[in-house]
C-alpha cells in the first residue's frame, strides 16, 4: 500500500528543511536506509535516509521547496498504485504578509485588519472571494473576513483598500548620482540556518542576563612551549587545541561554568563538551569536542581539525554541533583585541578570545617589559554564575595559561 | 388574456391534444364518469366517448402496464394517477418497462406515454399521502420529468409532454389545482428542459419547482422589502435539467438557495445543490443552501404538518444566510 514519506527532524532544533536534491527519481526502487534526498536543515545539509521500502511513486516537495517537519514530501508504494488520495493535501498556507514599510514610514493610524486564519494558517474564504482576490492581486491574509467564522467573502474583497506601502526612505545619495554601486538593494531570503542563529542567539541574549569579565593573559610561556613542541613535529598543533585543553582543566575545577540553567534546577555536567565557533559563508556553526577533559592535546587537535573541515564542507551531523556545555569564540586571527560574545545555550558561559598582541607591561621593579598579551572576555549567565565565580574561573585559567605547569597541580 | 385555474389549464391541454390527435387517450381511476378526483378531466368523457376516456379498476400496476403496452403499440396514453403516492404500486412498470424499452429495442419502440397526478404534501393527508417522490423518477434515465408551478406552464408543458415520444412523468400538486393564472387563448407549447426566470434579482438565486415556487416568490417580495434582491428560477423540467439557466443566474448573484418540499437526503434539491457547488464553485460567495422538508414522516397535527415543510420564513432566513445579511 502506498505510504506517505514525511519530513522528519534531522536535527534537534529543526522545524523545517529545504530539499536540496532528490537522490531518487519517480519510479526508482527505494531500499531501507538508502538516501532519498538531501535536506538543508537549520544547521547543515543532511541525507534523508529512507525508512520505507518500495517504489518512489511521487515527489511532493520539489528541489528548492521547504517542508515543515511532518509535511509529506513524497509517496512510496507499489509501482502503478493509485496514491492520489494520499497527496490530496489541503491548500498550502498563504504566503506571509508583505514586509512592513521602512522604519521611517508613519505608523498606520488604525491597526491593519488581519484575516482570521485557522490552526493550519489557512484563511477561510469563499471561492468567489478567492477568485476576485487573485484578479485584483489582493493577499487574502490582509483582508478581514466578515462572513461566518471570519470567512472572507465577495464584499470584503470589493471594499478592501490595500495599505499603501510607503516608499522606502532614501538612504544616502540616490545610486544614480554615484554611478554603479558595488552594493545592491536585493532582499535576501533568510536561510534555515540564519533563522536558527537569529532565534537561538536572540533567546539567549534576551533571556539570560549576561555580564562580562575581561582580563589580559600573558601568552609568552604557552607560545614558547607550543613552539618547542611543534619544533619536534611534522604536523604543527594549533593554538586552539592548547587553549581547549587548558580550558577543560580550568573547568574541571569550576563546575558552575559547566552546567545548564533549567529554570527550576541547575543541571551540572560531568562531561566537558567544548564548542568552537566556526565561521562559514552562510553563518556561524559551533562543532563540539566531546569530553575534552579526558582527552590529550593531540586528540583534541585531531578532532578539532576533522570537525572544522567538515564544518566548512557543510557535512556536520546534528550530534557534531549541539549540546556544547562551554563555548569559545576566537576572533584573534582578525586582529580583534577584545570583544564580548553571546552565550551559546545550553552553556552558561562563553569565552571570547582576542588577538595575542605584544604589549608593554609594567614588570618587576616597575620595569617595562614586552609581553604577548591575549585579552579574553568571559560572558556569564548570571542566573547560574555570579561575578566572583566567573572571576575565580577566569583567574584560574589565566594562571594555567601563564604558567602551564600549573595544570599538573 | 384569460385567467384560469391550474386544473382548467390541464383540462384545456388534454382537450386540445385529444382534438388534434385521435391517438391521445385518457385513462385512470374515476377520470371518466366522475370527471377525475380533482376534476381535471371534466367533460372529456362526453366529448370523446368511453373509447378514449377510460375508467380503470383500482389496480395501478395493471392499468399502468396497460398504458405502457398501448404506448408501445402507438397509442398516446395520458394516465392519471389519483396521486403519485398510489403510483408506488405501479413504479415497476415505469422503471423496468417504460424507461427501458426504447433503449433496449434499439429505438424500435417509442413511448409516447404521460403519467400525471398530484405529488408532494397537501394538507391533512397523514404520513402515507404527503410525500414528494420527484427524485424516484428524476433518478432514472429514460424518463422526462416535469413539475410546473403555474397554469401557463402546466398547459404548455402538458401539451409538449403528450407530443413527446418518451415517457414523461408530469408532477402536479393538490394545493395548486385551484391556483389561477393568465393563459393565452392561442395555442402554445413549452419546451421540456427549459427553466423559467420567474423573477429577476441580483443578490441571490432561489431555485425551486412545483408548488414551492410560489413560496419562493412570496419570500422574494419579503426580502425585497429588506433590501435583498432575489432571482427566482422555476426549473419546470427536472429531467432534463436546464443547467444553463440555473448557472447563469448563480454566476450573476453568486449565492443560491434550493427549495424542495421533499426530504433532504438524496432529493432533487440536494442533487441540484451539489451540481451548483461543483460547476459554479469559483462563482460562489457562500455555500449553496437547501430548504427542504424535515427528515421525518409527515405529522398529522396540522401545525406540525406545516412546520416540517419549507416555509416562507425558512426561505427568507436561508437567503439572508447566503447573502451574509444575518449573522449566525
Amino acid at each position: 500500500m502506498a505510504e506517505k514519506v514525511f519530513m522528519i527532524a534531522l536535527s534537534p532544533t529543526m522545524e523545517e528543511g529545504s530539499i536540496l536534491s532528490w537522490k531518487k527519481k519517480v519510479g526508482d526502487a527505494v531500499k531501507m536506509d538508502e538516501p532519498l534526498c538531501e535536506v538543508e536543515t537549520d544547521k547543515a545539509s543532511m541525507e534523508y535516509l529512507s525508512s520505507q521500502e518500495g517504489t518512489l511513486l511521487a515527489i511532493v516537495k520539489d528541489v528548492g521547496t521547504s517542508a515543515k517537519v511532518g509535511d509529506i514530501i513524497a509517496v512510496i508504494g507499489e509501482p502503478g498504485e493509485d496514491f492520489s488520495a494520499l497527496v490530496a493535501a489541503p491548500a498550502p498556507a498563504p504566503k506571509a504578509a508583505p514586509a512592513q514599510a521602512g522604519p521611517l514610514a508613519p505608523a498606520p493610524r488604525t491597526p491593519a485588519p488581519v484575516a482570521v486564519a485557522d490552526a493550519s494558517g489557512r484563511v477561510k474564504s469563499s471561492p468567489l472571494a478567492r477568485k476576485l482576490a487573485a484578479e485584483k492581486g489582493v493577499n487574502l491574509t490582509d483582508v478581514a473576513g466578515s462572513g461566518p467564522h471570519g470567512r472572507v467573502v465577495k464584499s470584503d474583497i470589493e471594499s478592501f483598500t490595500p495599505a499603501v506601502e510607503a516608499p522606502r526612505p532614501a538612504v544616502g545619495f540616490a545610486p544614480s548620482s554615484l554611478g554603479a554601486s558595488p552594493l545592491n538593494d536585493e532582499r535576501i531570503p533568510v536561510s534555515r540556518k540564519r533563522q536558527v542563529i537569529a532565534k537561538r542567539l536572540g533567546e539567549s541574549l534576551f533571556t539570560a542576563p549576561h555580564f562580562y569579565l575581561t582580563l589580559g593573559i600573558e601568552m609568552d610561556r604557552l607560545m614558547e612551549a607550543r613552539e618547542r613542541i611543534n619544533g619536534q613535529r611534522k604536523e604543527k598543533i594549533g593554538l586552539n587545541a592548547f587553549l581547549l585543553k587548558f580550558l577543560a582543566e580550568a573547568l574541571k575545577r569550576h563546575q558552575p561554568l559547566n552546567s545548564t540553567w533549567e529554570g527550576d534546577f541547575i543541571q551540572n555536567h560531568s562531561s566537558i563538551d567544548l564548542g568552537v565557533a566556526v565561521a562559514q559563508p552562510d553563518g556561524l556553526i559551533t562543532p563540539v569536542v566531546r569530553n575534552a577533559g579526558a582527552k590529550g592535546i593531540l586528540q583534541i587537535e585531531a578532532e578539532l581539525k576533522d570537525l572544522i573541515d567538515r564544518a566548512r564542507n557543510n557535512q556536520l551531523k546534528p550530534e557534531d554541533y549541539t549540546g556544547a556545555t562551554f563555548t569559545i569564540s576566537n576572533l584573534g586571527s582578525f586582529g580583534i583585541e577584545e570583544f564580548t560574545a553571546i552565550i551559546n545555550p545550553p552553556g552558561v558561559a562563553i569565552l571570547a578570545l582576542g588577538a595575542t598582541v605584544k604589549t608593554p607591561v609594567v614588570g618587576e621593579g616597575d620595569a617595562l617589559v614586552v609581553k604577548k598579551i591575549m585579552k579574553v572576555t568571559l560572558s556569564c549567565d548570571h542566573r547560574v554564575v555570579d561575578g566572583a565565580v566567573g572571576a575565580g574561573f577566569l583567574t584560574e585559567l589565566k594562571r594555567m595559561l601563564e604558567d602551564p605547569y600549573q595544570v599538573l597541580l | 388574456m384569460a385567467v384560469i385555474t391550474f386544473r382548467e389549464a390541464l383540462r384545456q391541454a388534454l382537450d386540445e391534444e385529444m382534438t388534434r390527435d385521435k391517438e391521445v387517450i385518457v385513462m385512470g381511476e374515476e377520470v371518466a364518469q366522475y370527471d377525475g378526483a380533482y376534476k381535471v378531466t371534466k367533460g372529456l368523457l362526453d366529448k370523446y366517448g368511453p373509447d378514449r376516456v377510460l375508467d380503470t379498476p383500482i389496480t395501478e400496476l395493471g392499468f399502468t402496464g396497460l398504458a405502457v403496452g398501448a404506448a408501445m403499440a402507438g397509442i398516446r396514453p395520458v394516465v392519471e394517477w389519483m396521486t403519485i403516492q398510489f403510483g408506488l404500486l405501479a413504479i415497476d412498470q415505469l422503471i423496468n418497462n417504460a424507461a427501458k424499452f426504447r433503449y433496449m429495442s434499439g429505438g424500435q419502440f417509442k413511448f409516447p406515454l404521460v403519467i400525471r397526478g398530484p405529488n408532494g404534501p397537501a394538507e391533512f393527508l397523514g404520513s402515507q399521502h404527503s410525500q414528494s417522490f420527484a427524485s424516484y423518477f428524476v433518478h432514472v434515465p429514460g424518463f422526462k420529468v416535469v413539475a410546473p408551478s403555474t397554469p401557463y406552464d402546466a398547459k404548455g408543458l402538458l401539451k409538449a409532454a403528450i407530443r413527446d415520444d418518451n415517457p414523461v412523468i408530469f408532477l402536479e400538486s393538490e394545493m395548486s389545482y385551484g391556483h389561477k393564472g393568465e393563459v393565452p387563448e392561442e395555442e402554445y407549447l413549452i419546451e421540456i428542459g427549459k427553466a423559467d426566470v420567474k423573477r429577476a434579482g441580483t443578490d441571490a438565486t432561489l431555485i425551486s419547482f412545483s408548488k414551492p415556487v410560489l413560496m419562493c416568490l412570496t419570500a422574494a417580495e419579503e426580502l425585497e422589502k429588506q433590501g435583498i434582491s432575489v432571482e427566482v428560477i422555476d426549473l419546470r423540467s427536472l429531467r432534463p435539467l436546464d443547467r444553463e439557466t440555473v448557472y447563469a443566474s448563480v454566476r450573476k448573484t453568486n449565492r443560491a438557495v434550493v427549495v424542495d418540499e421533499a426530504w433532504p437526503q438524496a432529493s432533487v434539491g440536494s442533487w441540484i445543490q451539489a451540481e451548483i457547488m461543483k460547476d459554479c464553485f469559483d462563482d460562489l460567495d457562500a455555500p449553496v443552501e437547501l430548504v427542504a422538508s424535515e427528515d421525518v414522516p409527515m405529522p398529522y397535527n396540522h401545525a406540525l404538518e406545516l412546520e416540517v415543510q419549507p416555509t416562507v420564513a425558512k426561505i427568507v432566513a436561508a437567503v439572508k444566510r447566503v447573502a451574509y445579511k444575518e449573522k449566525e
